[in-house]
């Protein structure tokens, strides 16, 4: 059997599989949160909340409504997006001329009312998620197993991460969005109309967090803490990379999720801390991540 | 709302008429007290100076008609609406484009992308074409990032791009501020083609060597209210008067 310095090729392909899985999950959600923190200036800490509250939102419509992932994948986003307009426009507007740290306070005590309520109905054990049918099973490779979820997972993950890029980079809409980061101001005496922009802009980051969740539902166990386990760890990746740049946060969370994935063949313990260890390296050498703009 | 905010503001484009009345402003930052009752008004294909020392209320005159300050009280008339309650984003749309001292040229956006940023506020805005022909270096260099280009390009972009939306009236912020003689020329030459296309200007300026062959009539500032108002055919016997004023 091949060899990768002392580890079966199968075990090592497929724990970096699982790695570039995680790191689909950091970069969508990192994703979210750089587009939220551009324009807002808001360190949302419901972003794990409304990622949980996805994929509880596909659990629950397939157990009551029988709703299925396809049209979950849809639909969940754009009811958790709607919730996240709601906030944004009777919540966070209300004291976005304060400090931004009330911003962040808000939404930490917004993820902890979501999870708190969520634990008293449903308890934290989880519950598990069909894996739809037309994604069951997997492919032989011949050097390892590939499950056709994650295959799946992954590739959906990458287009809606490019899809964001191309809309921001290269759209109007995403140029209104670049330059209400840089100015609004002046992008109000231009005649854009800055606050709904950025009832969007929220709407639209809080979408790709759900959205991710559905992608999860299959894979985790869903349960009310999903989320704010799975937060701490974009939040690091998100200090690696930088708030800058919105290709920078998706190649961080990926990469990130292959560094974790390596740590876990050549020395699982380390695998649930390597990140910070990254972080703090970054911090030390470049504090405003790998990708941001230095002030 | 859009819809009822355009038609209003459809008048026909008459020589003379007015098109900004500003009476009584008054305009705070927080608790500073910046504009004492600015009064003025500007006629529709007119170019007006706001002229004054530096911290006599002019930028903060034009951020006021552009609800760009704290608190304002007061009215202003701009196309026969009247402005004060009126949203930030909704100003502009009654036909006004306005460049920032600053100019506010975006770093994250290209020269194209910069151009192109201002939505279309009323119908008759020029080409890109007719802009590029008017700014030839734009063109050379609309791929470049925005803020790479010079002090000069950058205050012809920033002139540019509110050209193209369809703006009759034009709020320009000190725009030869720190510029070369020769590009101060050129930019004086712009003015001129945009008063022959029937453009209304407000030009808060320095520079009134600048200035003056350009404008029908001046306001002169002072703490934040408006002191004299000169025409042009008064300015060769009142240019010691205005001397003093300005203290040059």
């Amino acid at each position: 059997m091949t060899m990768i310095f002392g580890v079966p090729l199968a075990v090592f392909m497929g724990q970096l599989m699982l790695g570039l899985i995680n790191g689909a999950f950091y970069a969508l959600l990192s994703l979210g949160l750089a587009v939220i923190f551009g324009l807002l200036k808001i360190v949302n800490f419901a972003h794990g909340a409304m990622y949980m509250l996805g994929a509880f939102a596909a659990l629950l419509g397939l157990q009551t409504l029988g709703l299925n992932y396809w049209l979950a994948l849809l639909l969940v986003p754009l009811l958790v997006g709607g919730l996240g307009m709601l906030i944004e426009r009777y919540m966070l507007r209300r004291i976005a001329h304060l400090d931004h740290l009330y911003g962040l306070l808000l939404t930490f005590g917004l993820a902890l009312i979501a999870e708190g309520t969520l634990i008293n109905f449903f308890g934290v054990s989880g519950s598990s998620y069909p894996t739809p049918t037309a994604l069951q099973g997997g492919y032989n490779l011949g050097f390892m197993f590939l499950p056709i979820y994650r295959a799946w997972v992954l590739l959906a993950a990458l287009v809606v991460c490019l899809g964001t890029w191309f809309i921001i980079e290269r759209t109007r809409l995403g140029a209104y969005l670049r330059a209400g980061t840089e100015n609004s101001a002046l992008m109000q005496a231009f005649g854009v109309n800055v606050p709904q922009l950025v009832t969007l802009t929220y709407g639209f980051g809080v979408a790709l967090a759900a959205f991710a969740g559905v992608l999860a539902a299959p894979l985790y166990p869903v349960s009310p803490t999903m989320g704010s386990s799975l937060l701490i760890v974009v939040f690091a990746v998100v200090v690696i990379g930088g708030m800058g740049s919105i290709l920078g946060a998706v190649l961080t969370g990926l990469g990130m999720g292959l560094v974790e994935g390596l740590t876990k063949v050549y020395y699982p313990e380390a695998a649930n801390t390597v990140i910070f260890l990254v972080m703090v390296l970054v911090l030390l050498v470049r504090p405003a991540g790998l990708f941001g703009k230095e002030a | 709302m859009n819809q009822a905010a355009e038609t209003l503001t459809d008048y026909p484009d008459l020589e003379g008429a007015e098109m900004l009345r500003v009476r009584n402003l008054n305009a705070f930052y927080g608790e500073s007290h910046i504009l004492h009752g600015v009064d003025f008004d500007v006629k529709r294909g007119e170019l007006v100076t706001l002229l004054g020392r530096n911290g006599a209320g002019r930028s903060t005159t034009l951020k006021a008609i552009m609800n760009m300050v704290g608190r304002r009280t007061g009215s202003i008339v701009i196309n026969g609406n009247e402005t004060l309650g009126m949203k930030p984003h909704r100003i502009p749309r009654l036909g006004i484009g306005y460049c920032p001292e600053e100019r506010g040229i975006f770093a994250s956006l290209d020269v194209e992308e910069n151009l192109l940023l201002p939505p279309t506020v009323r119908s008759g805005g020029m080409s890109i074409d007719d802009i590029y022909a008017m700014f030839p270096h734009l063109y050379e260099r609309r791929r470049s990032q925005g803020t790479r280009l010079s002090g000069g390009e950058q205050q012809m972009l920033a002139m540019a791009r509110i050209l193209r939306t369809g703006a009759r009236l034009l709020l320009l912020d000190e725009i030869t501020e720190g510029l070369a003689p020769v590009i101060v020329q050129a930019l004086g030459e712009v003015l001129v083609k945009l008063k022959a296309r029937g453009m209304t200007i407000v030009l808060v300026e320095q520079n009134f060597r600048f200035a003056a062959p350009l404008a029908d009539r001046h306001f002169v500032m002072e703490h934040g209210r408006i002191i004299e108002e000169i025409g042009a055919a008064e300015l060769a016997s009142r240019r010691d008067h205005l001397n003093t004023l300005l203290g040059v």
